[in-house]
């Protein structure tokens, strides 16, 4: 299982889902370790019945079909399917309208989807989705990637309520591949994917959502930040190590 | 690690072909100086030596001729590049500096033995003279420009030419190549010439392939792909003023190629990657959790009041045990394992 997860941590981000499939069938025995603990770009559909996309991801899924977050409803349609309890589905609903606000104000387009189950020690789970295709034909506001996707998962635990406090427990994961493709640099590809955790203990007073809102919002902009800083720093600093900029060539030379 | 029972239908036992050619497809797709690290995984993954070994004995020739690795001959007379421009046998690679020939072990990515180059696998004198002054133009370069840079020029077609009056083609390979696997970094930079001596026109076409990779993956797995393709001409003149020409052009080409990365890096954070996700909302405010009613106003007025009930209802669910999480169930390391792993 460690090699097999460090293979995966070798393998070019875009091939991901080609790995994990080439891993799962070479270690069937290790499928559900596997798939818990890799993520896979996300797929969406289209919720007929709304005229609205929704994520499919593990969380809404049950044998081959998938609930809707807007209709409630499995696609195709299951019998005997599980659905959250008409309490969490409230939360559930009422999350997917503001989680598509957040989405729209920080992502200008993309889907959104959110999705609660009850888990068994008495608090509950709920899992935040964004995809979004940010390249020219997608929804790329300034028409720069020739190839932009961005997944996010927020998988959030909150623990039972005792004394008008909460257990929180964030994990996210963020996969992306973007790529330019102009006259003078060529064809520029960045791809990658991060995952980190967040735990927290809060007052339940405004609310579930609104913490976990809070939660997802701080981490989610981490992620961001430290892909773009650190990550994709780290790759452009090893360009300049292989060849460095002319300037500090002649910098060097008088030494040697 | 102990395995749930598995939900899954029964697996149909992959073949041997099937086993070899996943292993097969994990190894070519190890990033630069990476190969060993994904080999030791995959055997562990495999725990079959023989399916293995065939997948070595296949793949490892092709990743280190398309990553154009660099082996140390054991004479002392420098390092050969791998690839199939210098390409006799699968194992034997000419190494036209010194004009011997390398004798490699892929697999274990070392060079076991040199012997002098045969007259026959040597360009012919007129085409050396050529050959030579411009290796000694690209080294010159290479050395300048490149910390840890090795270059090779082979004559791929019309080595036998003995004089003027017949076209002949070298390939140029410049490449770099930088481990750090302590800092979870690596990268490799590959550039390819080919030039085209024409006779009839007295044309030298130039076509450029410049590849660079970088692979940072300390709690994460993030790459660089990146790529382009040049094209540029010069005159045939003499050796020594065709070498020359070359190289400025190959170095005009690459200095600014490498400028353009720069400029490609310095865009992202304002304005590539913003059409992936903004830095900050629409708004430049955080957004307003605490006040998401203010958003219920452009809501149907049925979901509006759904929300204000919710909003005034301590919410709890913790009465509602009935049920057990399938998907908790199913994945029972979500909450307790995160990180990949790390040596």
């Amino acid at each position: 299982m460690e090699a097999a997860l460090g293979l995966l941590r070798r393998m070019p981000p875009k091939q991901s889902e080609t790995a994990l499939s080439a891993l799962l069938s070479l270690i069937p025995q290790h499928s559900s370790d596997l798939l818990s603990q890799v993520d896979l770009p996300l797929q969406v559909l289209r919720d007929i019945e709304s005229g609205k996309d929704f994520i499919l991801c593990e969380y809404n899924r049950d044998a081959d079909s998938y609930r809707s977050p807007w209709s409630n409803k499995y696609l195709p349609p299951l019998d005997d399917a599980l659905y959250p309890s008409s309490e969490l589905r409230k939360l559930e609903v009422e999350a997917n309208d503001i989680f598509a606000i957040y989405r729209d104000q920080y992502y200008e387009g993309g889907i959104s989807s959110v999705y609660m189950w009850e888990d068994d020690n008495e608090g509950f789970v709920a899992c935040f989705l964004i995809k979004k295709d940010g390249s020219k034909s997608g929804h790329g506001r300034r028409g720069c990637l020739e190839e932009g996707a961005w997944d996010a998962i927020h998988v959030i635990q909150v623990g039972p309520e005792e004394e008008e406090m909460a257990q929180y427990c964030l994990t996210s994961t963020i996969m992306l591949s973007l790529a330019t493709d102009d006259e003078s640099s060529g064809k520029f590809g960045l791809s990658g994917s991060i995952r980190r955790q967040m735990k927290m203990e809060l007052a339940v007073a405004e609310g579930h959502l609104c913490n976990m809102g809070r939660m997802i919002e701080e981490l989610e902009g981490k992620l961001r930040n430290s892909l773009d800083q650190v990550y994709f720093g780290k790759t452009r600093e090893m360009v300049c190590t292989l060849r460095p900029p002319a300037e500090i060539v002649q910098m060097r030379l008088p030494d040697t | 690690m102990a395995d749930e029972e598995d939900e899954l239908p029964e697996e149909t036992e992959l073949s041997y072909d099937q086993k070899k050619e996943i292993a097969k497809w994990f190894l070519l797709n190890a990033p630069a100086g990476e190969i060993n690290y994904v080999a030791k995984d995959l055997k562990a993954v495999l725990s079959d030596e023989e399916v293995y070994n065939e997948a070595a004995m296949e793949a490892f020739p092709v990743y280190n001729k398309s990553h154009m690795i660099c082996l140390e001959m054991p004479t002392g007379a420098g390092d050969v590049i791998i690839s199939s421009y210098s390409e006799i046998t699968e194992n034997e690679y000419l190494d036209p500096r010194t004009a011997q020939v390398a004798i490699v072990d892929h697999v274990k990515q070392i060079c076991t033995k040199v012997r002098p180059a045969n007259d026959e696998e040597l360009p012919s004198l007129y085409i050396e003279e050529y050959r030579y002054a411009l290796d000694a133009e690209i080294q010159r370069y290479v050395s300048e420009s490149y910390p840890k840079g090795m270059s090779a020029v082979n004559c791929v077609k019309g080595k036998d030419t003995e004089g003027p009056g017949s076209n002949f083609e070298f390939v140029v390979i410049i490449t770099a190549m930088r481990l750090s696997p302590q800092n979870f970094c690596n990268g490799s930079w590959r550039s390819v010439w080919n030039i085209d001596f024409q006779d009839e026109s007295q044309v030298l076409d130039i076509k450029g392939k410049l590849q660079v990779g970088a692979h940072y993956f300390e709690e994460g797995n993030v790459e660089l792909d990146a790529k382009k393709d040049f094209q540029d001409s010069t005159i045939f003149q003499s050796a020594d003023d065709c070498a020359i020409a070359i190289a400025n052009i190959i170095r005009h080409h690459e200095t600014e190629y490498l400028a353009a990365l720069e400029v490609a890096y310095s865009k992202l954070p304002d304005n590539t990657f913003k059409d992936l996700r903004r830095k900050l909302p629409v708004t430049r405010t955080l957004f307003p959790w605490q006040n998401t009613l203010q958003f219920s106003l452009t809501r149907e007025v049925e979901k509006e009041l759904g929300l204000g009930k919710w909003k005034m209802k301590k919410i709890s669910v913790a009465g509602n045990r009935t049920r057990v999480s399938w998907v908790k169930a199913r994945y029972p390391n979500r909450w307790t394992t995160t990180d990949m792993m790390l040596e």
